[in-house]
């Protein structure tokens, strides 16, 4: 049953995703601007130039022929050529994967690794000491933006400690250990960053989903059938409060991929959020259309992801 | 003057003058000392002495300098010169290859792969102004070890003019004419006389690439070219690795034709970010050696550098912040097209109108308050090399004046206080980028002219829409459908002939060019064309000289556009770099001669 209920999710994602792709496309493709266009306004190079390099790259033709020549080259796994760089586009992407994986990964990580146990916790013991501290900060950790504390740690640790490098180089020239203890130097602040701001709103749902299981009959029961306290939390409690948490964790899995356009800024950290913001604002229409449609494919993955491992987790719950 | 220069220049050629008595009789009729040199080495007499970089250069032995991390907050995205878009592709192609001749800071050149320059004397410059013969250095070689000749520079010629091939730097070369002369001698010839020669070959558009790598690759088949994204060029570093946007680098080219040099290991130029965390890296902490362009205000940089790790320099370039009026009106529509050149701005086209606004235009508070180091405030549309500075613009800020040469021209204060004149009012519209010193300014002038009773309504439009060239925006600066605007603009050479056709009247920009034309005020002067036209055949430079800086006043003292400040580069240096950046040229002209104190 679950086969067929995959085969039908999948079948529907195709037309999703081409409504998807072809409003990315017709919204690109209105924005003010143009790739070369910045040769306009230079005197040194003459307007038939520009023309010419709108003709190679087919600028000129008719907006729905361009989008029908990307989407047909997309089907057969060709993802394009770079207006800017010049390169395919798989390649650019390619190039910012590892990066992007191990940075906002690492920072996925330390929130799933901060969250549950501050928000069970606060749960188990509610309105304590620990509870308010720890809310208040999660309050505190939401509510500040990225670029914000970001600078300032930068201005801790960098300026006044000296102790962190605010540049983030993808080609450090260490070999092995050094190599190592370079990259977590460099990562701790972007990592730490992002990390805690996903950190202190995932305590908020560990919190209330926890709250939610706690007061249930079969805890109490459990309790009563004289069952360690530390088994009833464990067995118990965390392992169904976990399953909103486990949902909302693997929607947030393509942000994952996606990168972090702010904190990938404001360190220079070579992920996929800074090469889309600056595709961007050079008009790079297909890397731009590479990195949203990969985008949008692993967020139709990933829902259907969470839709599966909720069946998994709660047997109660059936694909029909 | 100029007959008695020529006979003194005379006098220097056959040695009866020294160049240092020339130098001082140039500097007791009222020329600097340093526009003498010039006109010397224009003159074909003898080049520019020597360039600053490469003085002073102490290291040794080639390399043991370790890494130099350089910061260009836009990520070079190509590495192949004849595609390259913006500065930042420019510069991180010029880390490989190079041209023949470079523009250093001053805006002299210098023979970079050329074994000397051209100079009548040396019969590099043919007598006509037809042909230029450019003499190569016969110890280059490619980074892959294949001698560097003549031969390449013709094939440069060659992919370069190929329209199939969309090389930007095509308007160096198409419409002239390479033949070899042997290995290491090529001629270059012009249709027509052509007194500012050291254009193909020369600077950012004239580094050149392998021929035995491209060959395959010209025309339409250009983008296919491995060798695109791993460079084999002639500089001092050979290339290591490339992430578009992110970064390049490079490491020593081991058999580099000059001795000692380089002095660092490798290099690399980390891209993204922002100006004030660059200027921060390397002002403040000092992460980095060298951060390009700094668009940061000057308090900012001036309270980083009190960091202490690094320094602030700033070099002259032909960066200009200017304040264009409209001579048609954007309010009227003939033929279906805006501010065509078929109308006349009702109150703009009347000279005293103009005057009054450049009276109002408090250069010295902008300066002061908005650009510090960054801006200088100057009445001229051209102010460096200094060969072609005028000596003649002068500016004022001065309310009472402005009233006064609006009295007199008849425009009075109507009962709102705004000036008018038969029905027409001084409300004009303002427009420029978003761009905080930019806002500022707009702010300042808008003060002083509600003062003498001008209206200014002010507009500001995204950057992106503002520059870009797209037709179907109205709020493009190069439609200008509005009274007043205000942007920086750059010359690109040194040469001021190519800057000054923007004021010519077959360049208006309109709706024909699809508003490519670079005459954005579409001022008409027949006597300006005129003018502008005779610099073209006039090879005496210094007679060449007078006529761009006649031109420059023309356009200055008609009040066409009113010049603001003029924006030097500003880059930032860690304590004990020996950097020199050119504001004429790549960052890196000088690549080999950068070094660091131990």
């Amino acid at each position: 049953m679950s086969a067929t209920y995959v085969l039908r999710r999948t079948l529907i994602a195709i037309p999703s995703l081409l409504g998807i792709s072809l409003i990315l496309y017709a919204v690109l493709a209105l924005a003010p601007g143009d790739p070369f266009g910045e040769l306009a306004t230079n005197p040194n190079v003459p307007a038939s130039v520009r023309a010419a390099l709108r003709a190679k790259f087919g600028l000129d033709d008719p907006v729905w022929s361009r989008y029908l020549h990307w989407l047909a080259a997309m089907v057969q796994g060709d993802w394009g050529f770079s207006f800017v760089s010049r390169m395919n586009v798989d390649t650019l992407i390619a190039q910012r994967i590892p990066v992007t994986l191990a940075v906002i990964g690492a920072a996925q990580v330390l929130a799933i690794a901060v969250a549950v146990p501050v928000g069970v916790l606060a749960a188990l013991k509610p309105y304590s000491l620990f509870d308010q501290v720890a809310n208040t900060l999660a309050f505190m950790g939401f509510s500040l933006p990225t670029f914000f504390t970001g600078l300032l740690l930068i201005l801790l640790f960098s300026v006044h400690l000296g102790w962190l490098p605010t540049v983030f180089r993808a080609d450090l020239q260490a070999t092995g250990l050094a190599w190592w203890g370079e990259m977590i130097k460099q990562s701790i602040m972007p990592v730490l960053v992002l990390g805690l701001f996903q950190g202190a709103s995932l305590v908020r749902y560990v919190r209330s989903s926890i709250l939610d299981v706690v007061r249930l009959d079969y805890v109490t029961t459990a309790r009563s059938k004289g069952i360690g306290s530390m088994r009833v939390v464990l067995r118990h409690i965390v392992r169904n409060g976990m399953i909103p948490v486990v949902t909302l964790v693997a929607l947030q899995m393509p942000v994952v991929f996606g990168g972090a356009i702010v904190t990938e800024q404001i360190f220079r950290v070579p992920g996929i959020g800074s090469l889309l913001i600056s595709s961007i604002l050079a008009n790079d229409t297909p890397v731009v259309m590479g990195v949203t449609f990969v985008f949008a494919v692993l967020v139709v993955f990933f829902n259907l992801i969470a839709d599966l491992l909720y069946g998994w987790l709660d047997p109660r719950i059936a694909f029909s | 003057m100029s007959p008695d220069l020529r006979a003194l220049i005379d006098e220097v050629k056959q040695g009866t003058l020294s160049r240092r008595s020339f130098v001082q009789r140039i500097v007791l009729a009222g020329l600097t000392a340093p526009m003498a040199t010039q006109l010397l080495a224009l003159g074909g007499v003898a080049h520019a002495e020597e360039a600053v970089a490469g003085n002073g250069y102490t290291p040794t032995k080639r390399g043991g300098g370790g890494l130099l991390k350089t910061l260009w907050w836009q990520g070079p995205t190509l590495l192949n010169p004849h595609f390259a878009i913006g500065t930042k592709d420019q510069d991180a192609s010029r880390l490989f290859y190079q041209p023949l001749a470079s523009w250093n800071e001053k805006g002299e050149l210098v023979a970079t792969l050329a074994a000397e320059l051209p100079s009548l004397e040396n019969g590099g410059l043919a007598k006509d102004g037809k042909s230029v013969i450019w003499k190569l250095r016969q110890d280059v070689k490619w980074h892959d070890g294949v001698p560097f000749t003549a031969d390449d520079c013709v094939f440069n010629w060659q992919y370069s003019r190929d329209p199939a091939t969309a090389a930007v730097t095509i308007g160096k070369y198409k419409d002239v004419t390479v033949d070899k002369i042997d290995d290491h001698t090529i001629r270059v010839s012009f249709p027509d006389v052509r007194p500012f020669w050291a254009d193909a070959f020369v600077g950012t558009y004239g580094m050149q690439i392998p021929k035995h790598l491209f060959e395959a690759y010209i025309g339409a088949k250009s983008r296919d070219a491995p060798t695109n994204l791993v460079p084999v060029g002639t500089g001092p570093y050979k290339f290591k690795e490339f992430r578009p946007g992110d970064m390049v680098s490079g490491v020593i080219n081991d058999t580099y034709y000059e001795p000692n040099k380089p002095f660092f290991d490798t290099i690399e130029i980390k891209g993204g970010g922002d100006a004030v965390s660059a200027a921060r890296a390397v002002l403040q902490t000092g992460e980095f050696d060298y951060a390009w362009t700094l668009l940061v205000e000057d308090e900012v940089l001036l309270r980083l550098e009190k960091g202490g790790k690094g320094r602030v320099v700033i070099m002259e370039s032909t960066g200009i912040e200017h304040v264009l009026c409209n001579f048609t009106d954007p309010n009227v529509e003939v033929d279906g097209e805006k501010a065509s050149l078929k109308t006349k701005h009702p109150t703009l086209t009347d000279p005293a109108v103009r005057e009054a606004l450049n009276y109002l235009l408090d250069r010295d508070a902008i300066q002061k308050y908005i650009y510090g180091r960054g801006g200088v405030a100057t009445a001229s549309i051209f102010n460096v090399p200094e060969r072609f500075r005028s000596p003649n613009m002068k500016y004022e800020f001065s309310i009472p004046k402005a009233t006064e040469v609006l009295d007199k021209a008849g425009w009075k204060p109507g009962a709102d206080g705004i000036r008018e004149k038969s029905g027409k009012k001084l409300k004009f519209v303002f427009q420029t980028s978003i761009n905080q010193p930019r806002q500022k300014s707009q702010q300042i002038f808008k003060q002083a002219c509600q003062k003498a009773g001008i209206e200014l309504e002010l507009k500001s439009v995204t950057a992106s829409v503002f520059f870009s060239s797209d037709v179907g925006n109205p709020d493009t600066y190069s439609k200008f459908y509005c009274d007043l605007e205000m942007y920086n603009t750059t010359s690109d050479t040194p040469d001021p002939a190519l800057f000054l056709r923007n004021f010519l009247s077959t360049e208006a920009s309109q709706k024909d060019n699809k508003w490519q034309g670079r005459n954005i005020s579409r001022w008409q002067s027949k006597e300006y064309d005129d003018l502008w036209a005779t610099q073209q055949y006039e090879l005496d430079p210094i007679k060449r000289a007078q006529i761009l800086i006649a031109c420059n006043d023309m356009v200055c003292s008609n009040h066409v556009v009113l010049p603001l400040v003029a924006r030097p580069i500003v880059r930032g240096l860690i304590n004990g770099l020996h950097a020199f950046p050119s504001g004429f040229d790549s960052d890196f002209w000088a690549l080999a001669d950068w070094w660091k104190d131990a």
